[in-house]
């Protein structure tokens, strides 16, 4: 029984370590750091920040509650005054850990927020134009697309942005990503595909009437089904001309 | 007739309070109303009960307009500040009353102005925050959304005036400044933020109306204009507003916390000094966390979470105060002090929930979702209102002389507790499965239609426990038992006065013992 308990404790462990070699092998074979998972990792690790802070003040809380409740009318509070000591202390101490809580956050916010705005050099740059109530993009070759952007798989995409009318902002949820597009500015956002799908695309900055109809989809495409597809777009848009 | 006159011409602090309070219990309920029409109209996939988008955009506009501007602000720094200051202070009145009867006639035209939205052709369509270049292109009328806010605004700024003189200059003999209520500091903080931040939100709507019927061009970028310069000046007081609720929210949970717990506040220098000292420090340096994916440079983006992520260390004085309040106290449950309590619940959950939006690059997945309205309900929206609703409860009985009926504000509490609960919890967690905000229609994200059928659910539940304390108000009003002076017990000086307090409020200036302290509860 308790050989068996062993071997399951060695075989589980070989199991961790196996997968967590695997993951930083995969992790080092990918030229590219895809913001959307530091999104998520980074999501992670702020929920559980805040979950332990908020159950350590409603436990706190709810254990005064209970233990402090009037036990006969007429009965005072009995907290004793503050030595001037143990006063600042009680400010001080709590300051600083929080500075420290926040600067944690703030590093690794800062990191994640370098790999949302350093795009990578090997990518597919596309314009947009947004409007009342579309998206309309623009390929390096003059490619046109209204409300479908096609992509291929694998490769970052990076979006130069400017709108022709009021503001929207690009919003993909799949890819944690969004930005303004403005008249008179253009900004930019870049996020990275790896797989074939479909991925909705919705305005998240009010626009104007028909601000909740203001959608379209990235279609992730197998790099060769793109290229073919790239292609005879070009050459239908060239005969239009 | 004469009894009408006497309240409309009325100078003394008390009754001009009271008039705040109407007026602004007056828009609460229109917009509350709104709110319900907001969420039942979700309740299915497509149109509900209107087809027109158009309709469901100014409901959005009235909602946030409504309650911001023409319910929170005014009750907190128009009523509680107008009805308690003096009375905390031991002075007869504030120190220029006839401002403060403008400041409310200025207030109730504001009030009219907004409620006007529902019968002119065409209302203001710019939400409450009127981002250009939508609000000088629309066919709404941006010029209502502008005069409603400076009248407002202007009403606040005489307020302002008149609070930080009656403050620092009209203290009854004795009484210090390190002898003020908590509630007191928290209007004087709140009125130096007011002072400094709204001209610049007068300024920037101004602006706007300019662009849109004069041919002005700040924020037309073919003539030379910056879009982006509006948001800025908006925010740049639109962020302090909310420590303008904050504030004065959590300085009335303090007075109940202290009269229920029958405490003393605990590390009362750290809360008023580290706490509201800290915030107003530091609010005016924060704003850019509302434009994180607005295209700003990256230099101020990051620059401002750092200094976004830094607003916890004051906050989270304050709410050190608030828990260490309780320590040993002897701790009675009623009405107020559950108003209290869940107002303390509450703003837990929605300070702690803003933590991931002071991260900019987590923002850039999260701004202009359902997280973020989410997380706004329940720090300042929800929070500011269960403290004000505790507040109304725990002065009701010193402003009517009557009491109200302990069971159904229990009960009313209870409903709105349970409902607000499901109502932001499941709009957080659709928010970061992507739901934006603002959306006529979801029909792109038919996942969610579930959630949102909760969650009108939810609101309803609200409406109905809101309704029940405003009905217990009016029930005790007229009919309640007559109230002692002083029926919680508190040691603070607005209970010595008679009940309710006559013009004047007292017959001579108070004098106060060497040893009183508002607080000055217990042996020790």
């Amino acid at each position: 029984m308790r050989v068996n308990c062993r071997v399951r404790v060695i075989v589980g462990a070989a199991a961790i370590g196996i997968s967590m070699l695997a993951a930083v092998v995969a992790q080092a074979a990918e030229a590219v750091r895809d913001p959307a998972r530091g999104w998520d990792r980074l999501w992670f690790e702020v929920i559980v920040d805040i979950t332990i802070l908020g159950l350590l003040f409603a436990a706190v809380a709810a254990y005064f509650l209970i233990r402090y409740r009037r036990r006969d009318p007429g009965q005072e509070g009995s907290a004793p005054r503050l030595s001037p000591a143990m006063a600042v202390g009680w400010a001080i101490i709590p300051a600083f850990v929080f500075i420290a809580d926040d600067f944690f956050l703030a590093g690794n916010g800062w990191q994640l927020w370098n790999n949302y705005r350093e795009v990578p050099a090997n990518r597919i740059e596309i314009q947009l134009e947004s409007g009342m109530y579309s998206w309309d993009y623009t390929y390096p070759n003059g490619v046109r697309a209204q409300n479908e952007l096609r992509v291929p798989a694998g490769k970052a995409v990076l979006l130069r942005m400017t709108s022709r009318d009021t503001i929207h902002s690009h919003f993909i949820p799949d890819f944690r990503v969004k930005e303004d597009s403005m008249p008179g500015r253009v900004t930019y956002m870049w996020f990275y595909p790896r797989q074939p799908g479909e991925h909705v695309v919705t305005c998240a900055e009010y626009c104007g009437i028909m601000h909740s109809y203001m959608v379209g989809k990235v279609i992730v495409m197998p790099e060769a089904e793109f290229s073919a597809w790239y292609e005879q777009e070009a050459a239908r848009f060239a005969q239009a001309k | 007739m004469n009894v009408l006159k006497e309240w409309i011409f009325t100078t003394d602090h008390k009754r001009v309070g009271i008039l705040y309070l109407i007026g602004s219990l007056a828009a609460f309920a229109v917009a509350g109303i709104v709110a319900m029409l907001i969420r039942i109209e979700h309740t299915t996939i497509g149109p509900t009960i209107t087809n027109n988008p158009h309709d469901y955009n100014v409901w959005l506009y009235f909602h946030g307009a409504a309650m911001i501007l023409g319910f929170q602000i005014p009750v907190l720094t128009g009523y509680f500040a107008n009805y308690c200051v003096p009375l905390m202070i031991g002075a007869k009145d504030v120190a220029f009353p006839r401002l403060n009867a403008l400041s409310v006639w200025l207030f109730y035209a504001g009030i009219v102005l907004a409620l006007a939205t529902f019968v002119m052709p065409d209302p203001p369509d710019v939400l409450w925050t009127g981002y250009p270049p939508y609000s000088t292109i629309t066919s709404g009328n941006t010029a209502f959304y502008t005069f409603t806010v400076l009248l407002i605004g202007f009403a606040s700024i005489l307020g302002g005036v008149n609070f930080l003189t009656t403050i620092a200059f009209m203290r009854a003999p004795g009484i210090t400044w390190n002898k003020l209520n908590v509630f007191v500091w928290s209007i004087f903080a709140a009125f130096v933020l007011q002072l400094i931040f709204v001209p610049v939100l007068g300024s920037a709507v101004t602006l706007i109306t300019f662009d849109k019927y004069l041919g002005t061009t700040f924020f037309d970028p073919t003539k030379g204009g910056d879009v982006l310069t509006y948001q800025n000046l908006f925010w740049f007081y639109s962020h302090p507003a909310v420590y303008v609720i904050f504030l004065p929210f959590i300085g009335i949970v303090y007075e109940i916390l202290a009269t229920f717990a029958k405490n003393r506040v605990f590390n009362y220098k750290m809360v008023v000094y580290g706490g509201f000292g800290g915030i107003v420090l530091l609010t005016g340096e924060v704003w850019v966390h509302h434009l994180y994916v607005s295209g700003m440079a990256d230099w101020i983006r990051v620059g401002q979470m750092v200094t976004t992520l830094l607003i916890s260390v004051p906050v989270g004085l304050v709410v050190i105060g608030l828990v260490g309040t309780l320590y040993k106290g002897a701790i009675t449950f009623q009405t107020p002090m559950l108003y209290a309590l869940g107002t303390l619940f509450l703003f837990l959950i929605g300070g702690l929930t803003g933590i991931p939006l002071a991260v900019a690059s987590l923002t850039i997945h999260l701004s202009d979702t359902y997280y973020v309205v989410g997380h706004f309900h329940y720090v300042m929206a929800v929070a500011g209102t269960f403290a004000i609703f505790g507040g109304i409860y725990y002065y009701f009985p010193k402003m009517t002389g009557r009491m109200y009926n302990e069971t159904v504000g229990k009960l009313g509490f209870w409903i709105t507790f349970i409902g607000t609960n499901v109502v932001f919890w499941t709009m957080m967690d659709i928010g970061v499965k992507g739901m934006p905000r603002r959306y006529f229609d979801y029909a792109h994200f038919p996942q969610f239609e579930f959630a949102h059928q909760i969650m009108t659910v939810g609101a309803l539940f609200i409406g109905l426990g809101f309704a029940l304390a405003i009905f217990n108000w009016i029930h005790g009003a007229l009919k309640g038992e007559k109230a002692p002076d002083n029926p919680w017990g508190s040691k603070s000086l607005e209970w010595t006065t008679a009940t309710p307090p006559p013009s004047g409020n007292w017959k001579e200036i108070p004098k106060v013992a060497e040893d009183w302290h508002p607080y000055a509860y217990g042996n020790r």
